[in-house]
């Protein structure tokens, strides 16, 4: 009898060799295991068997099925596996070079920089307000300290509305009305506030010249602000708007709602200040406009001057995005020409 | 401006001074200095020589062969001046030498060799005068063989200032007032102005003068005859030249001369034209020939200086032909006067001529600067022309003086300003240098301002703070951060949800931002069949097209549509912006800022992109404001209310399929198909559909908190109904019908589909919901739905409603 099993035992070796599938090795386990089976005979015949025998073939029939289990389990894992590996040999090449396509919308340059530098000012306490567009002659003139007859009236050409408003022409006629809402500042707590707005001039357009355009203006007041104090966050603004260390310099300015007014430089970003073709050799480069606000607008927004101060700067938004994104041509902005704007995610 | 740093010397030291820093300095602490020239440097080697004899050239018949004596021997010269004569000093640059930085090598002039090159003025930079060489009168005979540059001052440094910058600053626009700030940069001195005092004429006859208008500050003027030169001295034309100035004759030279010295425009009339002076403005227009040879129409209220009632000249602006001086004037009247500057201004501007006059005019000139312009003047003639007679007393009449002014103020009040620590002696020097008449009593300071500051430029305490500030140099402040106290600065939901927006539209929803004009363009909406109103036009522009300021937006797109049509399948775009709509009570526009998209497809239904414009609202609405807005159709009181509002604007809508978006019944918005006449004019397969909602509104409603639903532990049952209804009911009639059956396991009701086939009677389809039951307490039994779902076919029956 034990002959029989031994001669089993070599069998099912010799089958689970040829084994090649899941489904022949399923067959083997039916040929040697099922109800049917090689093993399963020899079991059915031990109780015709004595005692002795019985004990000695039982122990070696359940040790093989314990083995031919264990060896089935192990193949069929390994087959498996083998499976998947050919399934994956077969599967077709993906190919990465085939660009992707993505055919989202995008969002205007301008709202891109201008949320950017909004995020850098808020982050320095500042809030950010929005002005209106059509404004009162007083607001965008007298108010900023620019009376009737001002050769500034004459510096911009102004669209004028037949209800007796305008385009508004900077971002400064927004002064007034922000520094009567907000009020004069606790002790302490400057009034920091930033104000992009879409600005107006009548002037004919091409390459570098808008008739329609944004500016961002900028103003801080309170009891103790001063010169120092302006110079000071233009550095630390303009390094973060720029994402380098910026050097600054203040050349006298005449801007009629600030006084003393400047005209602010930054060092060349082409060359860093050694003197390039961009920077006219000078290393410098004229960006903005800043200054001490006027006591006179200061007064008409209802803030004492002899009692605060304050400074204010404006940043020209479309001159930003166009030095950011290399727009050369300032008419791709409003051209609604969907082949330019859709390259601005 | 061209500023000439040898005139600057005639006032202060330049000894010893670096140039180049200067002008950085100059370009920091006072204007900002746009470009350097070196002129000169590149002429060398030219001297005085005569020219012993002259024979044409045999090979050409403009060329002329000449035998010049340079002083020290005779050389071989080609010329082609036609003024060369024999027996002219002449201007020879010799072989070896260079003008203007071309160099003169001996070369071969058809045939004949030439070893050096008689020179115009021109060539040299004197003046421009290249109808000839130069020549040189006989009292120049004892410089023969002389380099030029010894009595010529050729060499030169020019510099010029930015006049944007000088804006503010009437005082700079004459090189002593420049010269003036130089020494305070400098620390020198400033020499006085030498001048030749008119006192002495006092007894002679005043000139028949009479300004008859406010608007003429000051008027001096003064008589001289017997002027017998012409020409203006060479060092004179070169300084004229270099600034910019054309030298034309002594008198007129002079003029400018003294302009560019001291700021003060000056005109020079012949005296045998003009009788007298009267200074007016006329109520008409009045033709008048200026000098330049044109007839100018000279508008109403520009002033005119007049002989009697005959306009000689427009005041400030520019003299006039009749009245001119020549060559042949030996009796001039001279003029030296204060004009209100905007009246100057304005009339420079309508008659198209800013002059150089007028452009100092314009910045607010001090008055008291016109009698040491003519007694400078003066100075400058009896030195060139010593045989000149004044022939009337210095007459002035000087109606208007500019108040003086004085400012107090102390050092902690600069100290507050600047925010740096500046010495009392500091601030006393500084002010002392710009010519500040300063009484100081330890900190405490009161200034006068001197009158050329004191037009407009200095006038308040601010204005101090400039003054010491820009001397001191910006560069050498200590720059340090506010004080301020910590306080968190809380986000404007308005302005961030505006972005979330934007978000939304271009990354979800593939929409593109663009940015437009905030007028309409009526050329484009003719195109479209579109006539809209608008409340409010600019005025003042010279498009006629571009000049009503819009409503809406959409058209706008529409453009936009239409310009991207061909080169996408879909085009999506969106703006906020804003835009008017009608005027307030108190007359100011009604200006809104307005959130409008377009979905334009030639593929897509109308209802589809009606569908997707849809689901962007409410995804707005959802996300931003945890609520849902609500529709009102056309011709509800809403739309009608929304139109009279002009939110919506009918002309652009679709009949049917068009609605208002509301919340709480109020109107925010508008959503429509877009007119297929209107779509059709863009593109013939175009459909559209756009949404304009007013965002202020928008952000005026009220944000919802989340609300949260607990989700039951036990399975619900859901079940479809396909029930035949009116082709045109609308599932929130189907859905309201379902609610009124109460049921509290009856949790949702959705809309599944809607459609007709030919088995269905005409104006029937089938509408299929799907009504979610779920308990919280137990699994719900089939049989107890089947229940309700009998009831309510029941109730639904009622309401004409049958399933399929």
């Amino acid at each position: 009898m034990l002959e029989i099993v031994s001669k089993i035992k070599d069998e099912f070796e010799a089958g689970l060799k040829a084994v090649s599938n899941s489904e022949e090795l399923e067959a083997l386990r039916i040929k040697f295991l099922g109800k049917k089976g090689a093993l399963t005979d020899v079991l059915k015949s031990l109780k015709d068997m004595d005692a002795e025998t019985k004990k000695q073939v039982g122990m070696e029939v359940n040790a093989l099925k314990g083995e031919m289990e264990e060896s089935l389990k192990a193949n069929g894992k390994r087959l498996e596996e083998a499976l998947y590996d050919m399934a994956m040999a077969a599967s077709p090449k993906f190919d990465f070079t085939i660009p992707s396509e993505d055919n989202g919308g995008s969002l205007h340059p301008i709202t891109i920089v201008q949320r950017r530098i909004e995020d850098i000012f808020k982050s320095m306490g500042f809030i950010i307000e929005d002005g209106i567009e059509i404004q009162t002659e007083y607001n965008n003139f007298e108010a900023v300290n620019i009376p009737k007859d001002h050769p500034a009236r004459d510096m911009q050409d102004t669209y004028y509305l037949s209800n007796g408003q305008l385009l508004k022409t900077h971002t400064s006629a927004a002064q007034n009305y922000i520094m009567r809402k907000y009020g004069a500042p606790e002790p302490g707590k400057p009034l920091r506030v930033l104000f992009p707005g879409r600005c107006f001039r009548n002037e004919n357009i091409d390459a570098c010249h808008e008739n329609t355009f944004f500016q961002m203006e900028g103003m801080m007041i309170g009891d103790d602000i001063s010169i120092s104090n302006l110079i000071y966050f233009m550095k630390v603004l303009l390094s973060e708007v720029f994402e380098r260390d910026v050097k600054v310099r203040l050349r006298p300015g005449f801007f009629p709602f600030v006084e003393p007014g400047f005209e602010l430089d930054i060092n060349c970003l082409i060359c860093g200040g050694e003197g390039c073709p961009t920077c006219k050799q000078s290393g410098w480069l004229e960006l903005l406009p800043c200054g001490m606000i006027h006591p006179n607008v200061l007064r008409m927004g209802g803030i004492d001057p002899d009692k605060y101060t304050g400074f204010a700067f404006g940043l020209g938004l479309t001159r930003l995005a166009m030095m950011k994104y290399g727009i050369k041509d300032i008419r791709v902005l409003n051209s609604g020409n969907l082949k330019a704007l859709k390259q601005f995610k | 401006m061209y500023i000439s740093m040898n005139w600057i010397s005639d006032f202060v030291d330049l000894s010893g001074v670096n140039i180049k820093e200067l002008i950085n300095r100059f370009t920091l602490s006072t204007a900002e200095v746009e470009d350097v020239y070196e002129y000169g440097k590149d002429t060398n080697n030219v001297i005085v020589a005569r020219i012993v004899s002259l024979e044409n050239h045999p090979n050409s018949k403009k060329l002329h062969l000449l035998k010049v004596d340079t002083g020290s021997g005779i050389v071989d010269v080609v010329c082609g001046a036609p003024n060369a004569a024999a027996g002219q000093l002449v201007a020879l640059c010799r072989e070896g030498g260079s003008v203007k930085g071309t160099l003169i090598t001996a070369a071969s002039v058809g045939g004949y060799m030439s070893y050096g090159m008689c020179c115009s003025e021109k060539e040299l930079g004197i003046s421009e005068d290249h109808s000839g060489i130069m020549v040189f009168d006989e009292s120049y005979a004892d410089k023969l063989g002389t380099d030029i540059k010894t009595f010529i001052p050729l060499e030169d440094t020019i510099f010029e200032v930015d006049n944007k910058s000088l804006t503010n600053r009437p005082d700079l626009w004459g090189h002593y007032g420049i010269a003036r700030e130089i020494a305070a940069l400098l620390e020198r001195p400033l020499k006085p102005l030498e001048v030749k005092d008119t006192a002495e004429y006092a007894g002679l006859p005043a000139i028949d003068m009479k300004i008859e208008t406010d608007l003429c500050f000051r008027y001096s003027c003064l008589g001289v005859s017997n002027v017998t030169k012409n020409v203006s001295p060479l060092a004179m034309k070169v300084r004229l030249t270099y600034c910019g100035q054309r030298p034309i004759n002594l008198l007129a030279d002079l003029t400018n001369y003294l302009m560019l010295e001291l700021g003060q425009p000056m005109h020079a009339f012949d005296k045998d034209t003009v009788s007298n002076i009267r200074v007016k403005q006329f109520d008409t227009v009045k033709e008048f020939v200026t000098l330049d040879g044109n007839t100018r129409a000279v508008d109403p209220g520009t002033m005119m200086i007049c002989d009697g009632d005959t306009p000689v000249a427009v005041a400030g602006i520019m003299g006039g032909l009749q009245t001119e001086i020549t060559e042949k004037t030996t009796n001039l009247l001279l003029e030296s006067a204060n004009f209100e500057a905007a009246t100057v201004r304005r009339g420079a501007a309508k008659l198209g001529m800013r002059t150089e006059a007028s452009a100092r005019y314009e910045k607010t000139l001090d008055p008291e600067i016109t009698v040491p312009a003519i007694e400078r003047f003066l100075k400058l003639l009896i030195d060139i022309d010593p045989g000149v007679k004044v022939i009337t007393s210095l007459t002035d009449s000087y109606p208007k003086h500019y108040e003086t002014i004085k400012i107090d103020f102390d050092k902690a009040y600069v100290d507050k300003y600047t925010g740096i620590d500046i010495s009392a002696d500091r601030i006393e020097k500084t002010l002392k240098l710009l010519a500040f008449d300063v009484t100081r009593n330890g900190d405490s300071f009161s200034v006068v301002v001197p009158s050329f500051r004191a037009t407009k430029d200095v006038t308040i305490k601010a204005d101090i703070i400039e003054e010491i500030t820009r001397i001191y140099g910006y560069d050498n402040f200590d720059i340090r951060s506010t004080k301020s106290l910590l306080a968190p600065v809380r986000p404007d939901k308005a302005r961030e949800d505006e972005y979330s927006i934007k978000q939304l539209l271009s990354s979800r929803f593939g929409m593109s931002e663009v940015h437009s004009y905030i007028w309409y363009d009526n050329k484009w909406n003719k195109q479209l069949g579109l006539d809209l109103d608008s409340d409010i036009r600019i005025v003042n522009s010279e498009f006629s097209d571009n000049v009503e300021i819009r409503r809406t937006d959409i058209p706008t797109l529409l453009s936009f549509v239409e310009k991207n049509v061909e080169g996408l399948a879909d085009v999506r775009i969106f703006e906020i912006c804003r835009v008017a709509r009608g005027l307030k009570e108190d007359g100011l526009a009604n200006e809104r800022k307005v959130l409008s998209f377009v979905l334009a497809s030639r593929a897509k239904s109308e209802n589809a992109l009606l569908g997707e414009a849809k689901e962007i609202v409410d995804v707005i609405a959802g996300r931003l404001k945890h609520t849902s807005l609500g529709y009102a159709a056309v011709g509800s009181e809403a739309w009608n209310d929304a139109e009279k509002a002009l939110i919506v604007e009918p002309k652009l809508a679709h009949r049917k399929n068009s609605a208002v978006i509301t919340a709480d019944g109020k109107a925010l918005g508008v959503i429509a198909v877009l007119d297929p006449r209107i779509a059709g004019k863009i593109d013939k397969k175009l459909s559209a559909a756009y949404v304009e909602i007013d965002y202020e509104l928008f952000a005026g409603v009220a944000e919802k908190d989340v609300e949260i639903t607990e989700i039951s532990k036990f399975p619900g049952i859901s079940i479809d109904l396909s029930l035949l209804v009116d082709r045109e009911t609308a599932f929130g009639t189907v859905k309201d019908a379902i609610s009124d059956y109460k049921c509290e396991y009856l949790r949702d009701i959705s809309f599944i589909d809607l459609f007709t086939d030919d088995t269905m009677p005409e104006g029937k389809a089938s509408m299929t919901v799907r009504l979610q039951f779920v308990s919280y307490e137990g699994t719900l039994q089939l049989d107890t739905v089947n229940g309700y779902k009998a009831e309510i076919l029941k109730l639904l029956e009622a309401k004409g409603y049958t399933l399929r």
